[in-house]
């Protein structure tokens, strides 16, 4: 199970809160997921915090604070130290984003960030991309987990460059990494676990499901799945067949 | 004095920044603040004083992914 800065969580599935039917279907969901970390964000006090604060306390799960919307490195901090005093935490999942219609990390900003909140004291969880420099520039500042996007954030297109994660596992044998957003289908968080990722983080996938109780079930399963065969060692893709039945002993018929 | 507050501009008293809380009765509630971009810490409200023309975010718990 993965282990982020030195705490062992039972679940390799981490689960968003936001855009859930309900509260209760959301409560729901997470029980059915087992997810060990819920992110949360922070946002102008509404009305709504001082609930929503509650519930989350109920699930009983660890509690990842973001910093969505960020789109500088001002921001992110500040929303950073707030999100410390609000949930008591130091983590942090750490968003710096530049283009909104792909919600694609500002790698610049990021690593910056990053810095500057690891020497805070903060334990950074970088939504970052699978370039293996910026990986680095981020473990260089401090990070020591690294949150790699399968796809852009809500787009459900599943892993976008297996090829480049894979790079990122084979890299950083001994980090912590997790496949952040992206995620559709539960096959797309357990090819992510094939893949030797230590976790999956989704939130849509599940909330926007025509029923996120039972599509929470079914990313456990997958999320179980992947993390197994990883574990199992699959064998290795070839383009020739190799029968699996014996030739051998076969009779000669014809 | 005007602050703007959560992008609001509002008629506070103040004078501290905690008394601006209480005002809006969120004296006692989980929320953290942040005045004109930096964020003032829960301990520091009660001695940090507004002035006309600041900028108050005060932000809580809320769903995200």
């Amino acid at each position: 199970m993965p282990v982020f800065y030195g705490t062992e969580i039972d679940s390799a599935l981490m689960l968003g809160t936001a855009l859930y039917p309900s509260p209760a279907i959301m409560a729901d969901a997470f029980r059915a997921s087992q997810a060990g970390i819920a992110t949360v964000s922070l946002r102008r006090e509404g009305g709504q915090g001082q609930d929503f604060h509650r519930l989350i306390k109920d699930l009983n799960v660890a509690v990842l604070p973001n910093t969505a919307g960020c789109h500088s490195v001002r921001e992110a901090v500040t929303t950073a130290q707030m999100a410390r005093e609000v949930f008591d935490t130091p983590w942090i999942k750490l968003e710096v984003i530049r283009d909104d219609d792909t919600l694609c990390p500002d790698v610049i900003a990021l690593v910056e960030a990053a810095k500057i909140l690891s020497d805070d004291g903060f334990q950074v969880f970088p939504y970052c991309t699978e370039d293996l420099s910026v990986c680095g520039r981020l473990l260089d500042a401090g990070c020591e987990v690294l949150m790699p996007w399968g796809a852009p954030i809500g787009s459900g297109r599943g892993l976008n460059n297996p090829y480049g994660l894979r790079s990122v596992r084979a890299h950083f044998p001994d980090v912590p990494l997790v496949v952040d957003a992206g995620i559709g289908l539960p096959s797309h968080a357990a090819q992510a676990m094939e893949l030797g990722f230590d976790a999956v983080l989704l939130n849509t996938a599940v909330a926007k499901a025509g029923d996120p109780v039972a599509m929470a079930r079914a990313m456990a399963m997958a999320i179980q799945a992947g993390q197994f065969a990883y574990a199992a060692t699959p064998i290795e893709a070839r383009d020739m067949a190799a029968p699996s039945t014996p030739v051998f002993g076969k009779a000669v018929l014809g | 004095m005007k602050i703007t507050l959560n992008g609001e501009i509002r008629e506070l008293d103040g004078p501290s920044v905690q008394d601006a809380l209480a005002q809006i009765g969120l004296g006692e509630a989980r929320v953290a603040t942040a005045l004109n971009g930096d964020f003032l810490p829960a301990a520091s409200r009660a001695g940090t004083a507004l002035k006309d023309g600041d900028a108050l975010e005060v932000v809580a718990p809320m769903q995200g992914g």
